[in-house]
């Protein structure tokens, strides 16, 4: 493992909300061309990591360090341009515009050229957008407005924007929520194999387990704020506590259930 | 130090009615998320109303009880208002909101000169309050005690009834949470009716309160919302104590600030806002908002260029227009003149507010900046029209820069509130400051120079930079600048997270409307041969909004067709009507209610509903429901 360089390190991230510990000394480490999941039960404090690792809120205390560098406290923006795409649990794009311009915005923006005032924005990068939709099987939604896309179509799209920058890093807050059981495992498997070819870290959270055990590398459990387990998936999935934890909603892996699920 | 204590406590008495309107203001938006710039209106039909119930009744009930019966009457009306209008809009974008509460506004100042007529009104003394104490040498009036007292009282009052009545804490519950008390199973309707008759009843007791002190005038609506907006966005929307400290401190500066800028006394005020809007954005009390709702979001119909056709067609109506000189007599010239100045104007509101989301209630701030620009340039230092023409806006430009650096850090309805308190700080200057502006009388002989003498040259000239504008401001919409702006607007955190800096691309997109609503400035100070601060007023700032509302504000072209529809119709209104407010006003909330989408939006919606008939059905009842 040492050869391939660490992407990213979290130490001793704590986070909270008045009373309530969103977030309390989480470390973690991933390494490049890495998959690794995030999961917990609902208020674990997984999109509060995400958005302390991107930047958009700072943590309490604690230190992010992003491809060798402290990025604890800098802005999303300043995050991105590292390298690091995100995609979020709620999806946020750009209502007003095709499918293809959201994708163009995000690619004008990685070169630099949000300033420029007299060319045409709709022909700029225009190839690079289509290949981006492409690679998310979304070629033939270029033209349409995207205030009209079913959600699974948007959080497809936000994969493709998340991919704009080239990242080296995807931060993806429950990708496939809201969406149907097939197209889960369609764009998981999509996501999977781009970070293979492309040696991308990951860091995904996932409430269907399926989609977890199929694809993480390595999985952190997070339990009101704090990590409980990691590990490979074996392991994981022998960990008495997490078994508890997941007892109760019924969420328990099982090989079968997955293949009936894609059968 | 006697003549100190005194200044203070008429800021006191002044900070009375200050607080009764803005404590209003703030507890309808708390409820209803609704920033009721017709509040200025009620305070004034308050004061009018009290003005007559206190001369027809006698005696110190008759007085007394004419003020609350007054206040009374006012807030009926209020009823009124908030189920005939108010209801259809809550749902609405703030800006649509904004502008029904204004149009309203424009009807009551109307309605109040058909029955009240056009002086000022002096009311009668108070009843046990005529007199004045002695304090050290100087006078005190017991009235102004009086009203030191009250606001207190009031302030204890509005507590009691919120933490202590049942519908108190309903109040109370409904602005942490509107729609779990809808669950808890109150009736919403009315909770929202009684809340807004008490903020009504509030601004209506605070202007009766007022006719003891000054003179019921048709100014004094615009005034205290100008103030009141100030004192919210120092106080925090929606918290009451807030709105007493902040009403208290706003009197106070103003009280002091006569001593220390006595021409600019505003000054002292302003410093005082940016800097608590630097430290604390969402006012001293109040608590950061949520997102706002987002002004475009009745289509999803994504903008694009012209086609070629298209563009072949702009040519030709532009081809016609240039050859209206051939046809027509210098009248007519001259407004057209005026219309293509305004449309340089709305056209740069325009991409404020419909590219970037930023609906500015004041920006008639940097199109009078540019005509005043020209006219220091073109009497003070005597530059020949072609140097004041390119100097001039950046007069513009400047007060951009700075008031934007400011505005852009707020959104939604706090942005609006602040474009608007500085163009009337810039207007302020403009009617105070008479050594430099010539005050009330203005700048007089700002003539053209002779190559641009003359109607038809005046006019191609004004046709040729309102063309240059408009093209420059379009190839900038659909520029990677326009972009960024549009993403900004769109999904602030969508566009941070890929590298957007919305703050500085909404700066500077600040900065560029206000330069181009200077250039129509510059223009129109050569237009009128001068400038008046009436080029900085309101009523221009809210003329502009109306025009790009009427052409459409989520349309690329629509500020365009808005300028000239309601440029026109406005001069011929003019010299048809003197209610002329009123049928503004009216058609303002006719066009919030019936045609949201304005002319062009309509248009647009029509053809597609023809082109794609089903899925056009689709897209249009997604879009009355979205937000
Ligand atoms: N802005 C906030 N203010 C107060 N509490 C918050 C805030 N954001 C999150 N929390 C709390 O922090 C805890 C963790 O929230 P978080 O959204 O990170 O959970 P999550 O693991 O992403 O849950 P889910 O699976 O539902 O998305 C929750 O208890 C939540 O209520
Ligand atoms: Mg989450």
């Amino acid at each position: 493992m040492s050869a391939v360089p660490i992407l990213l390190s979290v130490e001793g991230l704590t986070k909270s909300y008045g009373g309530v510990h969103a977030v309390r000394d989480v470390s973690f480490s991933l390494h490049a061309g890495e998959i690794l999941a995030l999961i917990g039960p609902n208020g674990a404090g997984k999109s509060t990591c995400f958005n302390i690792l991107n930047g958009q809120i700072a943590p309490g205390s604690g230190r992010v360090r992003l491809l060798g560098r402290d990025t604890t406290g800098e802005k999303p923006r300043a995050i991105w341009r590292l390298g690091v795409g995100r995609t979020f649990q709620i999806t946020a794009t750009f209502a007003t515009m095709t499918v293809r311009e959201n994708v163009q915005v995000a690619l004008v923006s990685h070169h630099s050229r949000l300033f420029n005032m007299w060319a045409s924005a709709p022909k700029l990068a225009r190839d690079e957008a289509e290949r981006l939709l492409g690679l998310v099987g979304m070629n033939g939604f270029a033209d349409r407005p995207c205030g009209e896309l079913a959600y699974g179509d948007l959080k497809r799209l936000e994969l493709a924007i998340a991919l704009a920058n080239q990242p080296k890093l995807l931060l993806m807050d429950e990708p496939t929520a809201g969406m149907a059981p097939r197209e889960r495992i369609e764009l998981m498997r999509l996501t999977a194999r781009i970070a293979r070819e492309q040696s991308i870290g990951v860091l995904f959270t996932e409430h269907d387990m399926d989609v977890v055990f199929e694809h993480a590398d390595r999985i952190l459990v997070l339990n009101r704020g704090a990590l409980i387990a990691e590990g490979v998936p074996e392991e994981v999935r022998r960990n008495p506590q997490v078994r508890a934890i997941y007892l109760g909603e019924g969420l328990v892996y099982d090989a079968r259930h997955r293949e009936g699920a894609s059968a | 130090m006697a003549f100190y204590i005194v200044q203070f406590l008429t800021g006191l008495a002044s900070a009375a009615s200050l607080f009764l309107v803005a404590s209003g203001l703030s507890i309808i938006f708390g409820v209803t998320r609704i920033v009721n710039f017709a509040h200025g209106a009620f305070y004034m039909l308050g004061a009018y109303l009290a003005y007559t119930l206190t001369e027809r009744l006698s005696g110190a009930l008759g007085f007394w009880g004419g003020i609350v019966a007054a206040a009374l009457a006012v807030a009926a009306f209020g009823v009124l208002i908030e189920m005939i209008l108010l209801r259809r809009i809550y749902r609405s974008p703030e800006l649509f909101q904004l502008l029904a509460t204004f149009g309203l506004t424009l009807m009551i100042e109307d309605i109040v000169v058909l029955i009240w007529g056009p002086d000022d009104l002096l009311g009668r003394r108070a009843p046990g309050f005529r007199g004045a104490v002695d304090f050290f040498g100087q006078q005190i009036p017991t009235y102004d005690l009086f009203l030191i007292v009250l606001s207190p009282i009031v302030l204890g009052l509005l507590w009691l009834l919120f933490r202590r009545t049942r519908w108190g804490v309903l109040v109370r519950a409904a602005t942490q949470d509107r729609d779990m008390v809808a669950a808890l199973g109150v009736n919403q309707k009315w909770l929202f009716t009684s809340v807004f008759a008490l903020g009504v009843f509030l601004a209506a007791l605070g202007g009766a309160l007022q006719i003891p002190r000054d003179a019921a005038n048709h100014a004094m609506d615009l005034n205290i919302i100008v103030d009141v907006f100030v004192v919210v966005v120092i106080g925090g929307l929606g918290s009451i104590i807030g709105a007493f400290v902040a009403a208290v401190l706003v009197s106070e500066l103003n009280a002091f600030g006569i001593l220390i800028f006595p021409k600019i006394s505003i000054i002292l005020v302003f410093l005082v806002m940016a800097v608590v809007l630097i430290v604390r954005p969402w006012g001293l009390f109040g608590k950061p908002e949520a997102p706002a709702r987002k002004t475009p979001g009745l289509t999803v119909r994504p903008w694009r260029p012209l086609s070629g056709n298209e563009r072949l067609a702009m040519i030709g109506v532009l081809v016609v227009a240039a050859a209206l000189p051939l046809i027509s007599g210098s009248y007519v010239l001259t407004v057209a003149s005026e219309i293509a100045i305004f449309v340089i104007f709305a056209a740069s509101l325009h991409f404020l507010m419909s590219v970037g989301g930023l609906a500015s209630f004041g920006h008639a701030a940097y199109f009078g900046l540019g005509a005043y620009g020209v006219a220091f340039l073109a009497k003070m230092a005597g530059m020949p029209m072609i140097v004041c023409l390119l100097i001039g806006p950046l007069l513009g430009l400047l007060g951009a820069a700075v008031f934007g650096f400011f505005v852009v850090q707020l959104s939604g309805v706090y942005f609006a509130m602040l474009t608007l308190a500085f163009a009337q700080i810039v207007w302020s200057i403009a009617f105070q400051w008479v050594g430099v502006t010539g005050g009330d009388n203005g700048i007089l002989g700002v003539w053209p120079a002779a190559w641009a003498g003359g109607a038809a040259n005046f006019y191609w000239l004004s046709l040729g930079i309102a063309v240059l504008v408009v093209a420059a401001l379009r190839i900038m919409v659909f520029s990677p600048f326009g972009y960024a702006l549009r993403a900004t607007r769109d999904s602030a955190l969508r566009s941070e997270a890929i590298g957007i800096d919305g703050k500085r691309i909404q700066w500077t997109a600040f900065v560029i409307a206000g330069t181009a609503a200077g250039i129509g400035g510059a223009l129109f100070a050569f237009l009128k041969g001068s400038v008046f601060p009436d080029s900085v007023g309101i009523s221009l700032s809210v003329d502009a909004l109306v025009m790009v509302l009427l052409g459409g504000v989520e349309t690329v072209s629509g500020a365009i067709v808005g300028a000239i529809v309601y440029k026109a119709l406005n001069i011929w209104l003019v010299s048809y009507t003197d209610f002329s407010k009123l049928v503004l006003g009216a058609v303002i909330v006719l066009i919030v209610v019936a045609m949201p989408k304005g002319i062009v939006g309509t248009i647009e919606t029509l053809q597609t509903r023809r082109a794609r008939p089903a899925k056009a059905t689709i897209l249009a009842s997604q879009a009355e429901t979205a937000e």
